[in-house]
């Protein structure tokens, strides 16, 4: 669908590295050869390692910390941190109650693993030896674990001064009375497990102060460079200049590296007491432990429809367990309040009602991790709908065809007023049951398998609705809203680009991507493009790289950079061919006329080193230019796929294997396929960790007990199969080259897909699950419970 | 995750390696392919004041087929076993089972005799070994004792090994050709230990069998007169006449109280039953 009319000619004859490319990332030289340089990396002389001490216990007061005479010094408590401030991560949302968490805890602990105490050694090991030397004296509290019973009367508070547990509540409304009297009403409860996000690299901190530059120079593992400096700043009442975020390279983000860290505020402060760098470096155990979690939902949700599956309304009570603080940026409210707004999906309903609440509970903060709340949502929406088949006689599949947004309704406001801005769901759910072969699977079914197993077939489809805009997030109120998105683009004097985003690449691609903006723009040869990021020294400020914004707004800004760049440089050009500037374009990295052509390289050496042959009125800006970019409607761009999966379940011993999974996807135009393809297999790999394996359970006590790799279980290469892919591509009108955010999609709908097919599998036998992840136990559980229904009373 | 500060010491035979264990005043723990101690050490759950380190100990590697046993030292690896560099007297079922143990990495260090000592009842040897008859030797600076792989385990992580004393040699009986092997496993994942492991070396013709049901919270069940999980007696058509009543029995009388655990436990010991049969 897309035309290649539609783009600027400066790419000419270099096409093959413009947008559409496949082409090989140029960040996996370094970082294949294990070249790259993370934050564990960094080397600084006179450095020391931080360890903590972390609460033990999920709620207690502290009657007292005790440090080892040997080792005072060495430890550093909140009355050592006097003058810093607690994280506040407020939301605008009415009713909405305000957390405040200590960097180092004051007064009580509110989570297994809080930081109370922090050591400080030449090496970890030391570090972590002093830790254990620390004693803390700490008087028990019941713990809120459960998110529903926190909020039932009489339950233990997280925030005594709240009055109860929960952040916010919402309410969102259009009048479901209408839908009451449908025949087919189905009501259940569904649940998604607390997650961990497990980047291969974990979080880490390195402090330092550079009194030249009266400067903390801060290297962090983090996602939102810009943001974790206004954050710090407020909590050391620091002045921002006087604070450098450097963001290394990074071994995956996921949205667990967008927060301020109290770590991070507590290493700032050592660095500037001390007066030497100072380390710390989270371990897995930390990780598992004590520093995020994310996908703790609750559903309890009605689906009404007609007889033939059309939906006549959803009514929906969510609670999202959020943990015990608010997390900046973030805050403690947007997943929950995010689902009442994209419960609905891409589908067609006249009536809705949806209430959530955000409870705080006595666990480590939730953070919006890939996906965010939608692979909740996508999670009890399409579960709901294979029950509303089965109600209606009708396939799955065939339900969502009757429900889904037509491609000519485009552009969409959905009924929660999401402005939907192109594409053909129906077209990708129809090519992604084609491509399963629901009847091959329904004839297999009525075979059955030599092997005692069941299989079964599951389809869902979301929307992925990303590069939110100022419009969007302003309504939030939290401590960032996304405005212009900039961009700085320079030609070196040897004629190379570099470019400058705020945006930062954990995993993305973004150094090849941006460069193939760019080489679409002015023609530049993509390996003379060099991509700077991750430093706010460096870099424009930005809100950072979340919510699979950075391709549509860092990719906009390039490209607008560029395009003043071109320009600039075709003037320059004309002067020097002797030509109307009218009479000269920018093509293929030169800037041709009827008399011949000059090379940006010529251009270039021009401007830096023969300025007495510029056009005197050339602009002084030179070939450097800074340039800002919103789409057109900053509503954010929606890409959606159709997943279909299926599955075979052992109901003797629990165990599901994915024997086929397809993805239709649609992210609009791709700058690199190859990339997207890379991105859908991680999130599908992810997603296939929510669906079976990873969960973080947590004992009355609010204990976590998954508490290493052992326990907490990630899907590995052998259990995530290869899917098939396939592209469709309808352009965004509203952004440059119509493109969308895609970062996300892949782990959004394989909970929901493999769910449905495993439910399909195990329905004769009278089995439905509507928790995730889908584990042995489970299954067993349920077919053991579903045999004892069946037998007859004794 | 870093360990507490201990002592190292890398004795250069076996006889010093039990003179530094069997003198040593502080609490001390052997270690070979590291596997399961390392990470406990990493984690703290172990602090060890001294580490003996029994990796380069030739005698321990060595392997001699004695009569009608095979002896193996304490130090061969899964990988040894995996790959084929050790004589086979169990026609390939050793083989089988080392070559799915955890991942390749962890087969490449681990050993036979560490995973025993270690005791996890997830771990495969524990159960494997212990269908297969197997017996250890256990020395110290007093000598040396025999035990069976069922007064070996005495419970999860709790092994017969006195302070002192290692295992030297584990005796696997050849196994014979009227006997069929069958073990299964379940794992959550592809590497993950199991939870929940079957285990059965029967000879129909000599009516004999050991079953064992492993990876429960507990030493594993050991069944040595097995006769009544298949109706009374065993026979050729033992697949056929296996009770799963009376392994769920078995289980619930080791304390495994959640119905769903002992189903999941049952079927496994029935594929494996089905495997011998097969």
């Amino acid at each position: 669908m897309r035309s290649e009319r539609e783009f600027p000619s400066a790419g000419g004859a270099g096409a093959g590295q413009g947008v559409g490319a496949r082409l090989p990332r140029k960040e996996d030289d370094r970082l294949m050869r294990g070249r790259g340089q993370f934050v564990a990396d960094i080397r600084l002389a006179g450095l020391q390692d931080v360890a903590f001490v972390r609460s033990p216990l999920a709620h207690a007061l502290i009657r007292g910390i005790h440090v080892p005479e040997r080792f005072r010094g060495s430890v550093f408590t909140a009355a050592d941190l006097a003058g810093v401030n607690p994280i506040r991560a407020v939301s605008g949302l009415p009713g909405f109650k305000i957390s405040e968490q200590p960097v180092l805890a004051t007064g009580k602990v509110r989570q297994v693993g809080e930081l109370v105490a922090m050591c400080l050694a030449p090496t970890r090991a030391e570090a972590e030896d002093i830790a254990a030397a620390v004693m803390l004296d700490l008087e028990e509290l019941p713990a809120v674990h459960d998110m529903r019973r926190a909020r039932e009367p009489g339950s233990a508070l997280v925030h005594e001064h709240w009055g109860d547990n929960v952040f916010l509540e919402t309410n969102f409304e259009v009048d479901i009375s209408g839908a009451l009297d449908a025949p087919i009403k189905v009501s259940r409860e569904i649940s998604t497990a607390r997650q961990c996000m497990s980047p291969l690299e974990g979080r880490g901190v390195v402090a330092t102060f550079d009194h030249r530059l009266d400067q903390l120079t801060l290297y962090s593992s983090a996602q939102m460079p810009h943001i974790t400096r206004s954050g710090l700043a407020e909590c050391l009442g620091m002045e921002q200049g006087r604070i450098r975020i450097v963001s290394p390279d990074v071994g995956g983000g996921f949205g667990h590296k967008g927060i301020l860290l109290p770590e991070e505020v507590c290493l700032s402060w050592l660095t500037m007491r001390r007066g030497h760098p100072v380390r710390w470096t989270e371990d897995r155990r930390e990780h598992l432990i004590a520093s995020s979690n994310c996908r703790e939902h609750h559903y309890r949700i009605t689906v009404y429809a007609d007889r033939d599956g059309r939906l006549r309304g959803i009514d929906c009570e969510a609670t999202v367990d959020s943990g015990a603080y608010s997390s900046y940026p973030f805050s403690a409210c947007l997943e929950a309040a995010q689902v009442a707004s994209i419960l609905p999906g891409p589908y067609l309903m006249p009536a809705y009602r949806c209430r959530t609440f955000s409870v705080a509970t006595n666990k480590c903060p939730i953070l919006p991790y890939r996906g965010v709340a939608r692979t909740g949502v996508c999670f009890a929406l399409e579960l709901m709908l294979d029950l509303v088949a089965a109600e209606a006689g009708l396939e799955p599949g065939e339900v969502r065809l009757r429900n889904l947004v037509q491609p000519e309704q485009m552009p969409f406001d959905n009924i929660t007023n999401k402005h939907f801005d192109s594409g053909d769901y129906p077209e990708a759910m129809r090519r992604a049951l084609a491509a399963i072969d629901v009847e091959g699977v329904r004839e297999r079914q009525r075979k059955g398998e030599a092997d005692g197993r069941r299989i079964g077939v599951g389809v869902s489809i979301y929307c992925e609705q990303a590069a939110h805009g100022t419009s969007v997030y302003s309504g939030w109120g939290i401590p960032m809203v996304p405005g212009h998105e900039q961009a700085s683009a320079r030609l070196t004097p040897d004629g190379g680009l570099e470019l400058r985003v705020g945006v930062h690449s954990h995993g993305q691609g973004m150094e090849t991507t941006l460069a193939q903006v760019a080489h679409e723009m002015l023609g530049v040869d993509v390996a003379k493009v060099r991509i700077i990021l991750g430093d706010t020294a460096m870099t424009p400020y930005s809100t950072g790289t979340w919510g699979s914004r950075s391709m549509v707004m860092a990719g906009g800004a390039v490209a607008t950079a560029c395009r003043e760049l071109g320009e600039r440089a075709r003037r320059i050009g004309a002067k020097l061919l002797q030509h109307d500037p009218a009479a000269v374009v920018l093509q293929n990295g030169e800037v041709r006329g009827v008399n011949g052509s000059v090379t940006l390289k010529e251009i270039a050496h021009t401007w830096y080193r023969r300025p007495q042959d510029l056009p005197a009125d050339v602009d002084p800006g030179g070939l450097e230019v800074t340039a800002g970019y919103k789409p057109q409607r900053d509503t954010g761009t929606f890409s959606y796929a159709a997943h279909a999966a299926i599955v075979a379940v052992d109901p003797d011993l629990g165990e599901v294997e994915i024997l086929d999974y397809v993805i239709v996807e649609d992210g609009g135009v791709l700058v690199n396929p190859m990339v997207v393809d890379g991105q859908i297999y991680g999130g599908l790999a992810q997603g296939i960790g929510t669906a079976l394996y990873e969960e973080m359970p947590f004992d009355a006590a609010g204990q976590p007990l998954a508490t290493t790799l052992a326990d907490y279980l990630l899907p590995g290469p052998t259990e995530v199969p290869t899917p098939r892919l396939d592209h469709m591509e309808t352009p965004s009108p509203y952004t440059q080259f119509g493109v969308k955010g895609i970062g996300e999609g892949g782990a959004i709908a394989p909970p929901a897909a493999i769910a449905n097919a495993v439910n399909d599998a195990l329905r004769p036998l009278g089995v439905e699950l509507m928790q995730s992840p889908i584990t042995p136990y489970r299954v067993v559980e349920a077919v053991l419970a579903a045999r004892d229904a069946e037998r007859p009373a004794a | 995750m870093k360990p507490a500060p201990f002592g190292y010491e890398c004795p250069r035979d076996l006889q010093a390696a039990l003179a530094v264990l069997g003198e040593a005043k502080a609490s001390a723990k052997i270690i070979a392919g590291g596997q399961s101690l390392g990470p406990m050490l990493n984690l703290r759950l172990v602090e060890p004041q001294l580490i003996v380190d029994i990796s380069g100990l030739a005698e321990l590697k060595q392997v001699e087929r004695r009569g009608d046993e095979l002896v193996l030292g304490a130090c061969v690896t899964h990988a040894d076993i995996e790959d084929g560099r050790i004589p086979d007297v169990t026609r390939g079922a050793m083989q089988r089972v080392a070559g799915n143990i955890a991942y390749r990495a962890v087969r490449n260090r681990g050993t036979v005799g560490g995973s025993l000592s270690h005791a996890d009842p997830a771990a495969d040897w524990v159960s494997a070994l212990s269908a297969l008859g197997a017996r250890l030797t256990l020395r110290s600076l007093s000598g040396a004792r025999m035990v069976t792989m069922e007064d070996f385990i005495v419970g999860a992580l709790e092994s017969a090994l006195r302070d002192g004393e290692m295992v030297e040699t584990i005796h696997v009986p050849a196994m014979p050709a009227s006997a069929h092997w069958g073990y299964a496993k379940s794992c959550r994942k592809t590497g993950e230990f199991a939870h929940a492991i079957g285990a059965i070396l029967i000879d129909p013709s000599a009516a004999t069998a050991r079953v064992v049901i492993g990876a429960i919270e507990s030493a594993p069940i050991v069944i040595t007169s097995a006769a009544e999980l298949f109706g009374g007696r065993i026979a050729g058509d033992y697949k056929g006449r296996f009770d799963a009543r009376v392994a769920d029995v078995l289980l619930a009388k080791a304390g495994v109280s959640n119905a769903a655990h002992r189903h999941i436990h049952v079927n496994v010991l029935k594929r494996a039953v089905s495997e011998a049969a097969a």
